[in-house]
């Protein structure tokens, strides 16, 4: 008996080693000379950061199917293939090699900054260009072979402090973030020190954990305590929804000021848009921010049945990014995955790019974009650009 | 004040993984397994109130009790396709790996029917919050109905276990699944009929859980599944007081541990002090201390 | 009675050695494909992550099937020996030579974590079974959350540690953030190859084979089967079960270590430290066969490369996960199960045997 479960683990194990060994063998013809610039997707579609992981699969998708039926980039049509990375990052690199594997010529991804960090490791040693849609964090791009679409977090938290003194939208301000996550310990740091610049008074700074996102009156009843006027959250709206629900429980009703990560709570299903009422959130991108955002907008509700959040908006200009940086060099398929990397890499810095989240963009050679973020307020459930 | 109203938040959110944790020790109880799926039964249980009352429309009442009958429904189907086989497996590791197996399953087949986005629940609740001292504390209608709930929930099962015919079944398959077959009890039943009620509860604890924290997605129930748990054990698992007692506790100390000491540490106080009392007490609060003897 | 003893050592002798075998089979396997470029990227950079993932499942059944006590915190001595090591490569990145760093990088992770496992088995081994799987559980947990909001900064002035932000480390001008919070360790050195992590496996295994083996081991085992026989024969339950515990947790440690070094950014996250970690190589070790060594270090192996091999599916991919997963233990455990593959083994054999004579 127990030889027989031997056997058959070790036939099962040693036919696994071969069988991915042999993916290998055949696929290894295929990574040059193809007539499709193949891009390789990364992100979170299963586990608990599946919400923004798909968004970037759905619209890129759209972007690369909209791209080919207006007759592709350079007479060449795209290939999108999207690898789940579970927001691990080891699984992350996994999935990096496995589009390696199948051929692809420049990346999309990763969606998450901690995967983002390990995969441009490999992009780096591969000279591959890679371009992430919301890798947030400072070294998601910290080579050169690296850009984004979104804003660094230390760009957000200092824009957002210098917008709350400028415009005087509060005097006490109360912060509530997530201290075990990238992107919002990120942002905060970033705040808190700005606005020690700004002589912004911080009353309260609690946290919250991935552990613990559901309950969050005692991080409300301190910042009310404190008499806080204006409450910053720089956090994703899934739990800016809860936040909002709870205050309004306890009839609290400070400003709530956000950063992009708030977009998309008005689509949150049936969410009571009456509780964002009057929140305010610094992003490049709503679904009505400009004719651009709106046709895109329309497009992807009609496809996939929900109004994009921002994450799907950066991933959908990344996709035309990198049309416009093939197009601005004249790149083909057939060339290998460094020179690409190179023509794209110069094309970069030098193009000049409007999308659905702004407007003229243009980077640097550190893989920053610049662009202006738009302030948004919720006014009868709906977004208004400020 | 802010200490009265920190204690009745702690109240709050404790009933919530008092609910959960008596479907969970209910089933540790009876059939001696830790149900790791239980956390999406409950997610199950949300997603169904939400597609019927949301989507379709339907008056919460008959949502939540399509619900339960889901679920239990679902219950005995898990049990039957995979624990049942494994009773008598030579390790009771191995149903616990199962366990997590159909965790996996139950939670990607929501990811695959509704999508990754988060769902915001309409509360099946809609009872006014009751004020006191001039409107500084306020209780909502959740707490309230939720700790209804906890103590009918209690108060039924103790009678079913104790007064019934197939409750006292389920106190003799407990105490001795052997002897028990050799008294003519149908096992295999009794331990179906936990795994029914436990999933029946779980249902009724995912509409409560959302009503209270109202956004939903298919990794809902897994954090709250753990957390509930955690409670079930510190108030002795097997033991349906214990598991009220026990999830109250819980969700006090969570939450004064966020309000005094630091909300950045709120997991770890909440796990320590489970730790300690554990060393204390190695069965927890009010579990049963059995000597082993030679 | 001499005669039994010989025969019991060179079985056991000769069991082992078809561990290590197949250890180093599968090693000169890859290797050779590796050389003649049939190895796709995909598996390629699979390789470390295996030899971590077999030595945390090997480190686990210690745990689970010799010392008989169920621990679900695993993942948190995984996390400490990580985070201990990285730490200590990132001070010294640039004053010691790789070849010096990484082995004592090991060293430090593997004492961290066992010295962690002493720590929490001293209070935590009298509990018993699903009480003392919650307080690893816990335990794992309490780990992750102080990770994650530990600042530790280093300047002209030495050291400087904050629980709340980088910028409360007060740090100089030449200062800086080595441990950044939920942010975690960037820019660790890759040192982890292949051959280190088959090494480390080896290693893994003598260790643990040895342990079982030895006076010691038999010591563990007995307590596993009935503590209060063992007692009364004056064995040092105590001492036994830190003993086996410890050692344990500073083999995750080296797993952690492996971890660290193969990916340049460290964070705890519920998805790699969690509990949920800690569950996935419970699943291993079940699966393989609890006490089984050998069969944990392929059951690790095949449920790591399977939700790679199934990417190929998509979205479908997870959901494919657990209905194998679900299939493969009732396949391996379900009684009903058993009986059936002994019959058809049984036929096979007799199968053969009729051939054999009709020959």
């Amino acid at each position: 008996m127990k030889k027989l479960k031997k056997l058959v683990s070790i036939v099962v194990a040693s036919a696994m080693v071969l069988a991915m060994a042999g993916c290998g063998a055949s696929d290894a013809g295929n990574t040059a000379g193809g007539d499709t610039f193949k891009i390789g997707g990364i992100g979170p579609t299963t586990g608990a950061a599946a919400i923004y992981g798909m968004a970037v699969q759905n619209a890129a998708q759209l972007a690369v199917e909209e791209i080919n039926a207006a007759g592709g980039v350079n007479g060449y049509q795209l290939e999108l293939n999207f690898q789940d990375d579970e927001h691990d990052a080891e699984k992350s690199v996994n999935a990096y090699n496995n589009l390696k594997d199948w051929g692809a010529q420049i990346i999309l991804g990763s969606v998450t900054s901690a995967p983002c960090i390990a995969v441009v490791e490999k992009t780096k040693e591969d000279n591959m260009f890679q371009i992430t849609p919301s890798g947030t964090a400072v070294e998601c791009v910290q080579y050169d072979n690296a850009f984004r679409v979104c804003f660094s977090d230390p760009t957000q938290g200092v824009i957002a402090a210098q917008y709350i003194k400028e415009k005087a939208l509060g005097t006490k301000i109360a912060i509530i973030y997530d201290s075990s996550d990238t992107y919002s310990t990120g942002i905060y740091e970033a705040f808190a020190g700005e606005a020690a610049n700004q002589s912004l008074e911080i009353v309260s700074t609690e946290a919250f954990t991935a552990d613990s996102n559901k309950d969050f009156s005692v991080q409300l009843q301190k910042a009310k305590d404190a008499g806080a006027d204006l409450v910053f959250l720089p956090i994703y709206y899934s739990e800016s929804a809860l936040i909002l629900s709870q205050a309004a429980q306890m009839a609290y009703a400070p400003t709530f000021f956000s950063v992009d990560g708030m977009d998309g709570i008005l689509s949150v299903d049936n969410f009571d848009a009456s509780l964002a009422e009057g929140s305010i959130f610094l992003s490049p991108f709503t679904s009505t921010v400009n004719a651009k955002a709106e046709t895109f907008s329309a497009a992807y509700e009609a496809k996939f049945g929900e109004i994009p959040n921002q994450f799907a908006a950066d991933s959908y200009d990344a996709v035309y990014i990198i049309k416009q940086a093939l197009e601005a060099k004249n790149a083909t398929p057939d060339m290998t995955v460094s020179d690409l990397c190179e023509a794209l890499k110069s094309a970069m810095v030098e193009i000049n790019f409007s999308g659905t989240t702004g407007d003229s963009i243009t980077w640097s050679a550190d893989g920053e974009p610049t662009k202006a973020p738009i302030a948004i307020k919720i006014v009868n459930g709906e977004y208004t650009v400020l | 004040m802010s200490f009265i109203t920190y204690l009745i938040n702690g109240i709050s959110l404790g009933s919530i993984y008092a609910l959960i944790a008596l479907g969970y020790t209910m089933v540790y109880g009876i059939a001696k397994m830790l149900n790791f799926a239980h956390g999406d039964v409950i997610m199950v249980g949300a997603f169904t109130v939400y597609t019927l009352c949301s989507i379709l429309g339907l008056p919460p009442v008959v949502g939540v009790l399509i619900a339960v009958a889901f679920c239990t429904a679902l219950g005995m189907g898990i049990e039957k396709m995979a624990y049942k086989p494994l009773r008598k497996a030579s390790s009771p590791l191995a149903v616990l790996i199962t366990a997590i197996g159909v965790s996996y399953l139950l939670q990607n087949l929501a990811l695959l029917i509704f999508g990754a986005n988060t769902k915001s629940f309409t509360s099946v609740i809609s009872m006014e919050p009751i004020k006191l001292a001039d409107g500084q504390i306020s209780i909502s209608g959740e707490t309230i109905v939720t700790i209804i709930v906890c103590i009918l929930i209690i108060i039924g099962l103790m009678l079913f276990i104790n007064k019934t015919k197939m409750g006292q079944a389920m106190l003799a398959v407990a105490e001795d699944k052997g002897a028990a077959q050799l008294m003519g009890i149908n096992v295999d039943g009794t331990i179906a009929l936990t795994f029914a009620i436990g999933s029946a509860l779980a249902a009724v604890a995912g509409v409560l859980l959302c009503s209270a924290y109202p956004s939903l997605t298919p990794y809902t129930g897994s954090m709250p599944g753990i957390k509930a748990f955690v409670a079930a054990v510190f108030g002795g698992i097997g033991s349906i007081p214990g598991a009220f007692i026990g999830g109250i506790l819980l969700g006090i100390i969570e939450i004064f541990g966020k309000a005094y000491i630091s909300s950045q540490l709120s997991d770890a106080i909440v796990f320590a002090v489970l730790i300690i009392v554990l060393l204390v007490k190695p069965t927890g609060l009010l579990g049963k201390n059995i000597q082993e003897k030679v | 009675m001499e005669k039994k003893n010989k025969l019991q050592f060179s079985k056991t002798f000769k069991s082992n050695c078809i561990t290590y075998g197949i250890v180093i089979v599968a090693f000169l396997i890859v290797q050779i494909l590796l050389s003649a470029g049939l190895v796709s990227n995909l598996l390629k950079g699979l390789l470390v992550p295996l030899c971590s993932y077999a030595i945390l499942a090997v480190s686990l059944n210690l745990t689970v099937g010799i010392l008989g006590e169920l621990s679900l915190g695993h993942a948190g001595f995984m996390c400490v020996g990580a985070f201990t090591s990285a730490f200590f490569s990132k001070c010294f990145m640039d004053t010691l030579p790789t070849l010096v760093r990484f082995p004592l990088a090991i060293l430090v992770g593997a004492v961290c974590a066992g010295f962690f496992g002493l720590l929490i088995g001293i209070p935590v081994l009298r509990l018993k079974g699903d009480y003392l799987a919650i307080v690893t559980l816990a335990f794992g947990e309490i780990i992750k959350n102080i990770i994650n909001i530990l600042f530790i900064g280093k300047d002209s002035k030495g050291f400087h540690f904050s629980t709340t932000s980088a910028i409360d480390l007060n740090l100089e001008e030449d200062g800086q953030v080595l441990i950044k919070g939920a942010q975690g360790i960037t820019g660790t050195p890759n040192d982890s190859s292949f051959i280190i992590g088959i090494v480390l496996l080896l290693i893994t295994l003598f260790v643990v084979l040895n342990l079982i083996h030895s006076r010691a081991g038999r010591a563990i085992m007995a307590i596993r089967d009935n503590t209060i026989a063992a007692e009364s024969v004056g064995i040092n339950i105590t001492k036994y079960k830190l003993m086996a515990f410890s050692i344990s947790a500073a083999l995750a440690g080296v797993a952690g270590v492996l971890y660290a070094h193969n990916l340049s950014t460290l964070i705890a996250l519920p998805k790699n430290f969690g509990y949920n970690q800690s569950i996935m190589i419970l699943v291993f070790v079940v699966l393989g066969g609890i006490g089984n060594i050998r069969g944990s270090v392929i059951a690790a192996v095949v449920l790591t490369l399977l939700p790679e091999l199934l990417r190929g599916l998509n979205d479908y991919r997870m959901l494919i996960y657990a209905v194998v997963l679900i299939a493969m233990m009732l396949f391996n455990w379900a009684p009903k199960c058993i009986e059936w593959r002994e019959k058809m083994l049984h036929k096979i054999k007799k199968n053969k045997k009729t051939t054999k004579e009709a020959e």
